[in-house]
């Protein structure tokens, strides 16, 4: 199988690929790492009548350390890259990253283009949710933006990016004093996608009080038609120890307001009773992980 | 529109002409003649098309011939030597790692560029670089003790490097051993 034919662009800077964008913008894709998109076009799912290639712009690739303590990943970093950066320590990220996919993928595999494409069973945008992560985006005619992870999925393959929008780089907040983070999921095992995962993050501000936590953060991916965040768990488990009984009485409500997905390899009742299971064990895996 | 690409593929630079929807595997198998680089499934899911590609094994089935352009291209014709088998061919070999063989190139590729990076894996470490390789006939018990085998064989100094893969005839490319 080849792609229909089209034509290709590379850019060899992020103003050439965002004067690209503008111009060809509506009828163009940015193409990475190719590694959700590739596929997609091989099966003719996706016939853009141009590509441009952003694989080569260096400024997009790297980790770095901001002067607050944030991490800030350019949106072409690999998940390869991301499994080998020490800077890379939050559990969830341990937890998804050796899943995703398998080596040969996550070497060509980029952050950005997993979020830019937006499928809604990926695991990165749960993991970026519940980190509360930003996300830097810049295009020629509007300048540079940052959008809260929170906002930016919309639906299937849909997101708040403009079509001549660029995702530069992701920030990751410093992790709090007291924390703790996992990422657990049921993969479909033909695909490797989830049929329910869940990241949560539980953590101490200076207001806490006690064995009490009050910065919760549950989100979920693979369950509705885009990633989202159990606004409802994280408000019932506030103020209480993240312990089995309130862990317990808190999870029944992971799919609340969300109208669950069914497919043939789950329907709505299975999948929305695996992703209780998940928030239960993510739940878990972070307090196990309390720093 | 054909675009102008540059690859060096097994320490050999090819010039040429490519339309910018052909794969990557396309190019070393119709182009360049090397097929020893299979399709398998052609969707992104068996492995068969793994080369080592600027020293990291990916999927020649998903990557565009000119977005490897100006790139170092290893396959299996060039892990191996003139006078024989690369010590995981051999070790294939000798723990029958393989029963039809169509799988065995990718399989080989993969382990090459685990144990340029890791030269002791575990059997853990050894089936979970595999993920992305599969196997319709063995098993994979002895795709793994193959590449122990292997490992064991190259770390006590014998036969070529894994960083071979890269380039060919032996000038080792940095890069496969990152």
């Amino acid at each position: 199988m080849i792609p229909a034919a089209f034509e290709y662009d590379r850019a060899t800077s992020v103003e050439e690929a965002l004067g690209l964008l503008r111009t060809h913008g509506a009828d163009a894709k940015l193409i990475a790492g190719g590694q959700s998109l590739l596929p997609l076009m091989k099966l003719r799912l996706a016939r853009p009548d141009r590509l441009i290639d952003i694989g080569r712009i260096e400024a997009l690739k790297g980790i770095r350390r901001l002067d607050d303590g944030r991490l800030a990943v350019g949106s072409l970093t690999t998940y390869a890259d991301l499994i080998a950066s020490p800077e890379i320590k939050y559990g969830l990220f341990r937890d998804a990253l050796p899943t995703i996919a398998d080596v040969q993928v996550r070497n060509r595999g980029t952050i950005g283009g997993a979020i830019a494409h937006a499928d809604p069973a990926s695991d990165m945008p749960a993991l970026l949710l519940a980190l509360d992560a930003e996300l830097v985006c810049r295009s020629a005619h509007r300048g540079q933006r940052t959008i809260a992870a929170t906002e930016f999925f919309e639906g299937p393959f849909t997101t708040v990016l403009d079509p001549d929008e660029l995702l530069i780089e992701i920030r990751l907040p410093a992790p709090s004093q007291h924390h703790g983070s996992a990422y657990r999921m049921l993969e479909q095992p033909a695909s490797g996608f989830a049929i329910a995962g869940v990241a949560a993050v539980i953590g101490q501000t200076e207001a806490a009080t006690g064995d009490t936590f009050d910065d919760i953060r549950i989100a979920v991916t693979g369950v509705g038609d885009h990633p989202y965040r159990a606004a409802a768990v994280e408000a019932a488990l506030v103020g209480t120890p993240v312990d089995a009984p309130s862990i317990a009485a808190a999870v029944g409500a992971v799919c609340e307001g969300v109208e669950v997905m069914g497919d043939i390899h789950a329907d709505r009742e299975y999948r929305a009773a695996m992703a209780v299971v998940m928030a239960q064990r993510a739940l878990e895996g972070a307090r196990a992980r309390l720093t | 529109m054909a675009e102008r690409v540059s690859l060096t593929v097994n320490g050999k630079r090819h010039d040429m002409d490519v339309e910018p929807r052909r794969l990557l595997v396309q190019v070393l198998r119709e182009d360049l003649g090397l097929t020893g680089t299979h399709v398998g499934c052609d969707t992104s899911q068996c492995g068969a098309c793994t080369v080592v590609l600027d020293g990291s094994a990916v999927k020649s089935c998903t990557v565009l011939a000119v977005q490897a352009d100006g790139s170092t291209v290893g396959t299996i014709e060039g892990l191996t030597p003139a006078d024989g088998l690369h010590p995981i061919q051999d070790a294939f070999w000798g723990a029958h790692g393989l029963q039809c063989g169509f799988c065995t190139p990718g399989m080989i590729m993969t382990a090459a560029d685990l144990l340029a990076r890791n030269p002791d894996p575990t059997d853990g470490e050894i089936r979970h670089a595999l993920n992305g390789n599969y196997c319709r006939c063995t098993g994979y018990q002895n795709i793994v003790a193959a590449i122990r085998t292997a490992a064991d064989e190259i770390r006590t100094g014998a036969g070529a490097t894994p960083a071979e893969a890269e380039s060919g005839a032996g000038a080792a490319s940095a890069a496969a051993a990152g």
